[in-house]
């Protein structure tokens, strides 16, 4: 049995009670997720991003774009279906609702449909490959595990998870200002990260090489357990994403927020960390000369770290001219701990796959709701509404089940599902139907030409 | 890396700077001896080959500069300048037509000519440069007026954070889309806004090596297709059987078929592990009998070394799934890692037989956070690297002259120099691959006996 005719074998697998690898069933389990999917996911606004304006509607479109996406489902007992395409909104539709996936994935769009592609093969030359994809980060609290003291691996809170909101401003400042980008979406991957979706048709057809260029242009962080100093700024002065990257946002993040939910000094164990990014012996020395005898000062947690910090950075900066390293010190220590750390490999690759928007996070039952980065500072990911949640909603009949996506105020998922549509969808299918018909009329121009004779 | 050019090499009898740096975009019209055909070919490929092991030891650009110029006097030079360009083009394309013929086939030919041209472009003075730029008819504004007032103080910014201490007088810079300039952009040695990338005169580099790289890669897979469809057979008794030699010389050991004598059984591998290998897979494998994990990068580097020492697949196996079921149980080893590894081996997927990796690619990979990959001169702090060397029973003076390798960015002599410390023996030729160390320490260790004579 091929792994695609596993996907007809459903009805066998959902009467079954949930596996106990699913961590919360009541938060998360097939029944709830048939009832999402039946009602609630929505469909054609997933469509009509992913179509980009090619709804058939424009001469100039072209009605297959859509049907050489790839999509993959994860079924119940972690079975995994690749090359999934569907050549509309319909099929998706009928496809996800007789398979009621775990996760759904979305990859590029290719040169053939994913699944035809067996039957291009025999020519020889490999003619299925990714023709665009969207650039795509992702960011996953578990990669700061390192510079955060409240919690580790896969769970998050609210002291924690302003690194993640750091991080989207710098790396969305960034991708508009340096890259010129417009068509940006935040999501919220479901329980400890986000991923970020740039859909320009600059940023799709990027190939390989150029992607792996952005994502290179965003690393800082070079850290793990074989080496001590994670930041290297090499002394120089900063280039000037770096440099507006801390004074606008990194800075007082450190100085502020951070210092209190961390208290980065408070303890030995924490402040050995710190003085070992400092490059001098001497100055180390001194700093922990002092902060030993100042062990048991009347000060709180917080009150201590801010004060030690002072003196820190006081030292560094009367030190500075001892030696080139020292000179950006100040700024290592403050990068180590804020700035994004992204996952480079999710980016770099065009047939590289990402979890859709609107998906539902099988251990925290949390749909993947969009981010707005403007405000980004309100979000909080215990706040985002879960399948349970949402079930109740229409069992009480505060829902609307008759609209296709409802994006009213008054429901749960309402107001994630407007935001999509105002701040991305809307914007971005204009700039696409605007673009399909400058192309078209160019060509129509073209082939005027060629017949002017 | 100073951005500020080499200006030594301007004199104009210099043949390596000479004015016309062909880009190779159209075939020569011209009519070539056969016997040139080849020799012109055999020549280009010397300087291929050159280029490929200056690059595989690790030589920094002032390095490559000196020995491209050198390849390039020894090998390719005539005393009449049109016929040194006319060899020049003739050897490229006939080499096109020997390496187009497979996908890795091409990946050497296409690295190695972008390096050759990167090098060869470095050499020629300003003048000779802008035209070449100008060859290629990129649309680039240099960038003058209002706009480039605006922007004085961030560009000056960046030239700071690359080190230049005094204040830029670069004479002109160019705005160019960021795509086109992938590497300016990866080391954010440009400044850039709102989708532009405002690259200096003296970075030019970047922009054309990218242009050339690209129209050449296109080329190449049109020759492909001209070769398979009409050339070869039309060629069968002329050029053909001379095209299909050429390939398959001069491309060095790459470890992909190991030898009889290297094979390696899992009772004897920790043992080994310690008396053969070179540091970075001795760390990798520590950690993973430590952890019992490895992360992707970690083992990508270590099991194909260890299929290049001669490791078996199916020994393979059982030695990942010993270590990782310790950790993670055998049902999701069987899940997770399994495939991962037959596919190494070339026994799932397109089946591609992955090579081990060369300590160039080594060096410049990237390890994360949990990783433990990537070579331990390079990415390795001084004292865990101090430590590391004292547990291979280095002594103080050793550990002294292998530091002040690292100091200067000289990875690979470093690692050179450490199994000279610890073997007793020089080794002459330089590390330049794993397995190569591997080898070289089986040889001192296990000397192959000569057969008696019959």
């Amino acid at each position: 049995m091929t792994r695609d005719e596993i996907g007809n074998r459903e009805e066998d697998m959902i009467i079954d009670d949930p596996k106990p690898k699913i961590q919360n069933p009541d938060e998360f389990n097939v029944h709830y997720l048939r009832i999402y999917y039946g009602n609630l996911f929505p469909y054609s606004d997933i469509h009509k991003w992913l179509s980009y304006g090619h709804d058939g509607k424009h001469p100039g479109c072209d009605e297959f774009y859509f049907g050489r996406r790839e999509f993959s489902f994860t079924l119940e007992n972690d079975v995994y279906l690749r090359y999934k395409s569907f050549k509309n909104a319909s099929a998706m539709e009928d496809a996800i609702k007789s398979n009621f996936p775990y996760k759904i994935d979305i990859g590029a769009v290719y040169s053939v449909d994913p699944d035809k592609r067996h039957a291009y093969a025999q020519s020889g030359t490999n003619v299925f490959t990714p023709v665009e994809r969207e650039l795509v980060f992702d960011i996953d609290i578990t990669d700061y595990d390192d510079v955060r003291y409240c919690c580790s691996g896969a769970d998050v809170c609210s002291n924690c998870w302003p690194l993640m909101t750091v991080a989207i401003k710098v790396i969305d400042t960034s991708l508009r200002e340096d890259f010129g980008f417009k068509h940006i979406l935040w999501v919220f991957s479901g329980r400890r990260g986000v991923h970020c979706w740039v859909c320009d048709p600059k940023a799709r057809r990027l190939t390989n090489e150029q992607r792996s260029a952005v994502a290179e242009y965003f690393r800082v962080y070079k850290g793990n357990e074989n080496n001590a100093k994670k930041v290297d700024l090499m002394g120089h002065s900063l280039h000037p994403f770096l440099a507006r990257s801390y004074v606008d946002y990194l800075k007082n993040f450190f100085e502020g927020e951070l210092q209190a939910t961390q208290s980065l000094f408070s303890s030995k164990e924490k402040y050995e960390k710190i003085l070992e990014m400092i490059s001098d012996e001497d100055i180390q020395s001194e700093l922990r000369g002092k902060w030993e005898n100042s062990a048991r000062s009347s000060l709180s947690e917080e009150a201590t770290s801010l004060l030690r910090w002072e003196q820190l950075k006081k030292m560094l900066q009367s030190k500075k001219q001892k030696a080139l390293s020292l000179r950006t010190c100040i700024e290592e220590i403050v990068f180590t701990f804020t700035y994004p750390r992204i996952d480079l490999e999710v980016s770099k690759q065009m047939n590289h796959l990402l979890k859709a928007p609107f998906c539902v996070h099988p251990k925290t039952g949390r749909v993947c709701v969009p981010i707005d980065p403007n405000n980004c500072d309100e979000f909080d990911p215990m706040a985002v509404p879960t399948l349970s949640q949402l079930i109740e909603e229409i069992n009480s009949g505060g829902f609307r089940m008759d609209v296709d996506g409802d994006d009213s105020d008054r429901s749960l998922l309402g107001k994630s599902i407007k935001f999509f549509r105002s701040s991305f969808l809307e914007p971005l299918l204009k700039s696409c139907k605007e673009q399909i018909e400058k192309s078209y009329k160019t060509k129509i121009e073209k082939t005027k030409d060629s017949f002017s004779w | 890396m100073n951005p500020i050019l080499p200006q030594k090499r301007t004199a104009s009898n210099d043949v390596v700077s000479s004015p016309k740096l062909p880009l190779y975009f159209t075939a020569p019209a011209m009519e070539v001896r056969l016997e040139e055909f080849e020799l012109f070919a055999i020549d280009r490929l010397r300087v291929l080959k050159g280029v490929s092991d200056g690059l595989a030891r690790g030589r920094n650009p002032n390095e490559m500069d000196d020995l491209v110029g050198d390849l390039w006097k020894e090998n390719m030079r005539l005393s009449d300048v049109s016929e040194m360009i006319n060899k020049d083009i003739i050897s490229h394309f006939v080499l096109r037509l020997v390496y187009c013929r497979s996908d890795e086939l091409k990946k050497w030919f296409l690295s190695m000519e972008t390096a050759l041209f990167r090098y060869r472009f470095r050499l020629q003075n300003l003048e000779a440069q802008r035209a070449t730029v100008g060859e290629f008819g990129l649309p680039y504004k240099a960038v003058i007026g209002a706009e480039l007032e605006s922007l004085k103080e961030k560009l000056w910014q960046v030239a700071r954070s690359l080190g230049q201490t005094s204040p830029t007088d670069e004479p002109i810079y160019y705005k160019v889309p960021f795509e086109e300039v992938p590497d300016l952009v990866a080391s954010r040695r440009v400044l850039l806004q709102k989708g532009y990338a405002f690259v200096a005169g003296s970075q030019l580099v970047s922009l054309v090596v990218t242009q050339f790289r690209s129209h050449l890669s296109k080329a190449l897979i049109l020759t492909n297709r001209k070769w398979t469809t009409t050339i070869r057979e039309r060629e069968k008794d002329r050029l053909t059987p001379i095209v299909e030699a050429l390939s398959t010389s001069y491309l060095g050991p790459d470890y992909s078929q190991s030898n009889e004598y290297a094979d390696i059984s899992l009772k004897d591998i920790d043992q080994v592990s310690k008396s053969s290998f070179p540091l970075c897979m001795r760390h990798l494998f520590e950690k993973l009998r430590e952890d019992h994990h490895l992360k992707h990068g970690g083992r990508m580097q270590l099991g194909l070394f260890l299929k290049g020492v001669g490791l078996k697949l199916d020994d393979a196996l059982a030695f990942w799934r010993e270590e990782f079921t310790k950790k993670v149980g055998s049902e999701r080893f069987d899940k997770e890692y399994a495939y991962a590894i037959r596919h190494n081996y070339g026994k799932e997927g397109k089946r591609t037989d992955y090579t081990p990796y060369a300590c160039q690619k080594v060096i410049s990979s990237a390890p994360g956070v949990g990783d433990h990959h990537g070579c331990p001169y390079r990415h390795f702090s001084e004292d865990n690297l101090r430590a590391a060397l004292g547990r291979m029973g280095l002594s103080s003076r050793g550990m002294e002259d292998v530091m002040d390798k690292v100091k200067n960015k000289h990875y690979q002599l470093a690692c050179t120099l450490t199994f000279e410390a610890v073997y007793g023996t020089s080794c002459d030729a330089g590390i330049n691959h794993p397995n190569q160390y591997f080898e070289e320490a089986q040889n001192v260790l296990k000397p192959k006996t000569p057969t008696a004579p019959v």
